[in-house]
């Protein structure tokens, strides 16, 4: 077959298939709807790859196994969504103190508390302001399709590795549950065992990894160490997607299955002459601040969509420098705005009530 | 003599403590604190059984924190309470090394218990060495579950109250009743014999983790003459006195003997094989719709499938993303979600396109396939102008308001009387929909059931039957 390596897959599957292609060793995790298919599928695939897949008893214990299995310079995952990720902060912390690389899928449901199933982008300040306690920040790769849930999950064990650091996946449960068709990526190369690891041989035996500096300056030095790398990631791995916003007036700012649903409202009002555009961040730290910038030299306003209380549209203030308008819409508790409403809420950017 | 064998510096031990910043020659625990006595022992052992290489040490939160500094091999320092995972994530990732999971009592008793006796009920091959001290020693001296009724501590300033916090926490009692763990015994560090009897049981334990037979715990009931306000001395004659009659020492359980080695997995990394188990997974039919022509959609075909939960409408849905993926189309598929699941109704959207997929949520409709009243009066206002409603006429009386291209059948009677089984209606109905798009060959509908039910030949031929069945029907 000609087009033997497309195959229809789920969203929440697809982060498996990366994660094999990848050459990630472990999977640990603990049931959460709605990322269970990713348990499931590493449930059935890894051990068909000689992998290991463990249920574990919490997510507590899923990333501190995370973070054994990547002490010892192994590629390991986990996944949960909103409060199974409140449980994994502690370990996430102590993983990026101890500069490991890990990777972390949150499939977003509603919130706060017990929330409900629906989608929703509430966990974006808990997963791309750091979460827990100290100064330190994860990447966040934001996926909108199958296809990037899969392209996405090997780039995350990539940029890990790179920068020594914890990187989220960070998606919702419609792009979880989605099935389309993707295009399998080929596998990477295993990776040597790197050498500040406690890999149990000879060669590895003087190796200690800690997170405690009872020194002052030492843990400022450490902290500083940190920052430094944040700030090589800010200008070196910004990734995201403008559609249409050449000639645009409104440049429409969403991400995730938003941004899917953003997308045909653009056609939608392209199709009628208006010049709406969009600026999907694929990363969230760091933020595509470079292109905000580019952008709003030459457009008259920003529309922020999103399904939070405007988490995301913090970061966007923070990156503007022009004082264009910047607008904002949001739905919440698990709703989506459809095309109609996106179509309208641009309109009435525009002083128009009908397209 | 055990009581020698503490004194001065245990190959396993550096020489110097170079991890220690300032202070190199010395060890950072109090004078007559068990964890410097219990550290010397460890640091023999391991290296007497030639283990150095191979075994991680995991430090605990607690005063032994620092443990890192002594030890001669690889080392970790983790969250308060996760060693045993971490230590899981270290052993399972590398079936090769050797992880010692070094706790007191808050660490394993209180905070991390459950990561504890999960790794002990797993029968993780790791020694959980259990230093039981009956304080908080790091944090200065507050209650642990191990305390004994009556003892002060800081948090309990009249004497732990029975009522108030429970009994102490008895972990080898625990332990041993679980059916994985291979080796549970508790011991002291105080006197000479009893120092005699530790040594013995951490090798006993160490050796069961080479010989990778499981899960080995051993508690250690340990002074903290610091928060005990005693002399060393008087610390362990204090345990031998008051804390021994509580927590007996002895072996509790020793079945190691009984156990085989534990098997690892070995994991598979070959680029071509990788992709091939993993594509092998995956509905592929041999047949070639690749090779026809892409279909000649306009833009996005936009479809909603509805009906009872039990009619296969989200199958139904998945076979027609199939039929356009296989001929090359981007195909997306999404289940109902939240508010649209209630009353009864099982949908799912999906959008075929040349151009890639924008929303996979159909709200505006070019297809409607309706199977139940409820479906088509919720979904029939949502078609375009001129759009297409397919239904089954079995359970759904719908009055046209004409602005749409109306089919009806009766596919759930077609499914029972011509085919035998009712859940081949969404079959019938798929057959409707081929006939009246024409767009996408008959083929990959065809190919698309095969891979659906792949292994289910019988099933097979009884939906494709269904599916011409539906065509026909569609065509009279
Ligand atoms: C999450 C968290 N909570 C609390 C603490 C504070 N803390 C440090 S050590 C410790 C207790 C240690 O007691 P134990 O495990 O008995 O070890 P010991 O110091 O007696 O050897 C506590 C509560 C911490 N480091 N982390
Ligand atoms: S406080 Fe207690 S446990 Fe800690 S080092 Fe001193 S004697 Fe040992």
């Amino acid at each position: 077959m000609s087009e033997r390596n497309k195959i229809m897959l789920r969203g929440n599957d697809a982060v498996i298939y990366g994660a094999l292609l990848a050459g990630c060793d472990c999977f640990f995790g603990y049931p959460i709807t709605p990322a269970n298919e990713i348990a499931h599928s590493g449930a059935a695939l890894f051990p068909m790859l000689g992998r290991v897949f463990l249920q574990a008893e919490s997510e507590l214990a899923a990333i501190n196994m995370v973070l054994g299995a990547s002490a010892a310079g192994r590629r390991a995952i986990t996944a949960s969504s909103g409060l199974g990720i409140s449980l994994k902060q502690e370990g996430i912390s102590y993983i990026a103190t101890m500069e490991l690389p890990a990777v972390i899928v949150d499939i977003m449901r509603g919130g706060p508390g017990l929330g409900n199933l629906g989608p929703e982008q509430g966990d974006y300040n808990q997963v791309v302001k750091g979460g827990g306690h100290g100064n330190y920040k994860c990447i966040v790769l934001a996926p909108n399709s199958p296809q990037e849930m899969c392209s996405l999950t090997m780039k995350a064990f990539e940029l890990a590795d790179n920068y020594r650091t914890p990187v989220y996946v960070l998606s919702d449960a419609l792009i979880g549950q989605m099935i389309e068709s993707v295009l399998l990526p080929d596998p990477v190369d295993k990776k040597p065992i790197p050498d500040w690891a406690i890999a149990g041989t000879a060669e590895y035996r003087k190796n200690y990894i800690t997170s405690i500096y009872l020194d002052y300056d030492d843990l400022e030095r450490l902290n500083l160490k940190l920052q430094e790398k944040y700030e090589l990631i800010r200008r070196n791995e910004q990734l995201c997607e403008s559609y249409m916003t050449d000639d645009a007036d409104t440049v429409i700012i969403c991400y995730g299955i938003v941004s899917r649903i953003a997308k045909s409202a653009v056609n939608l009002l392209r199709e009628k002459g208006h010049k709406a555009g969009l600026l999907r961040p694929m990363t969230l730290f760091p933020f595509p601040s470079t292109e905000i910038q580019r952008l709003e030299k030459k457009i008259s306003s920003f529309l922020c969509i999103e399904l939070s209380n405007g988490q995301m549209l913090d970061d966007i203030k923070l990156s503007m420098e022009s004082d264009i308008p910047l607008h904002f819409y949001s739905r919440m508790g698990g709703n989506l705005p459809n095309e109609q409403d996106i179509i309208n809420k641009y309109l009435s950017v525009h002083g128009k009530t009908n397209g | 003599m055990a009581k020698k064998l503490i004194y001065g510096k245990p190959s396993g031990f550096f020489d110097t403590f170079d991890r220690r910043p300032g202070i190199t020659h010395s060890t950072h625990y109090c004078p007559g604190c068990g964890h410097g006595v219990l550290h010397k022992l460890i640091a023999e052992a391991v290296a007497d059984l030639g283990m150095l290489d191979k075994t991680i040490f995991i430090c605990p939160v607690g005063c032994s924190v620092f443990g890192y500094y002594y030890f001669n091999m690889a080392s970790i320092s983790v969250p308060h309470g996760r060693a045993p995972a971490v230590a899981t994530g270290l052993v399972r990732s590398n079936p090769d090394c050797f992880v010692i999971s070094y706790q007191g009592d808050g660490d394993l008793g209180a905070i991390g218990f459950n990561e504890f006796i999960q790794a002990a009920n797993r029968g993780e091959n790791m020694a959980v060495f259990f230093v039981n001290n009956g304080v908080y020693g790091m944090t200065g001296g507050q209650l642990a579950p191990t305390t004994l009724p009556g003892q002060k501590t800081l948090t309990s300033p009249y004497g732990r109250s029975v009522e108030n916090e429970g009994y102490p926490l008895k972990v080898c009692e625990m332990v041993a009743a679980l059916d994985s763990p291979v080796y549970v015994e508790r011991t002291a560090v105080t006197s000479p014999k009893n120092i005699r009897a530790a040594r013995a049981a951490l090798r006993k334990a160490l050796t069961y983790m080479k010989e990778k037979k499981g899960f080995s715990l051993v508690e250690f009931l340990s002074g903290c003459p610091v928060n005990m306000k005693r002399s060393a001395k008087d610390t362990d004659e204090w345990i031998e006195k008051n804390v021994i009659p509580y927590f007996p020492v002895k072996c509790f359980k020793d079945i190691a003997n009984e156990r085989k080695p534990k098997q690892s997995p070995v994991g598979i990394y070959d680029k071509e094989k990788v992709k091939d188990s993993l594509l092998a997974t995956e509905k592929i039919h041999p047949s070639d719709e690749s090779e026809l022509p892409v279909p000649d959609i306009k833009g996005e075909l936009r479809i909603k499938c509805a009906g009872f939960g039990g009619q296969g409408i989200l199958s139904l849905g998945m076979l027609i993303a199939e039929a356009g993926h296989l001929q090359n189309l981007k195909a997306s598929w999404l289940p109902s979600y939240g508010p649209e699941m209630r009353g009864g109704t099982a949908n799912c959207s999906v959008v075929l396109s040349r151009e890639a997929v924008g929303s996979p949520l159909v709200k505006t409709a070019d297809v409607v396939l309706a199977m139940n009243q409820p479906s088509i009066d919720k979904f029939s206002p949502d078609l375009r102008d001129g759009g297409i409603l397919i239904y089954d006429s079995v359970n759904i009386k719908f009055d046209n308001p004409g602005k749409c291209n109306v089919y009806s059948l009766d596919a759930s009677m077609i499914a029972k009387d011509v085919i035998g089984d009712v859940r081949c209606a969404n079959s019938v109905m798929l057959g409707a929909f081929c006939e009246i798009i024409r767009s996408i060959d008959e083929k990959s509908f065809i190919s698309s059931i095969t891979n659906n039910f792949r292994g289910k030949e019988k099933v097979i031929s009884m939906n494709i039957k269904a599916f011409q069945e539906g065509r026909k029907a569609v065509r009279k």
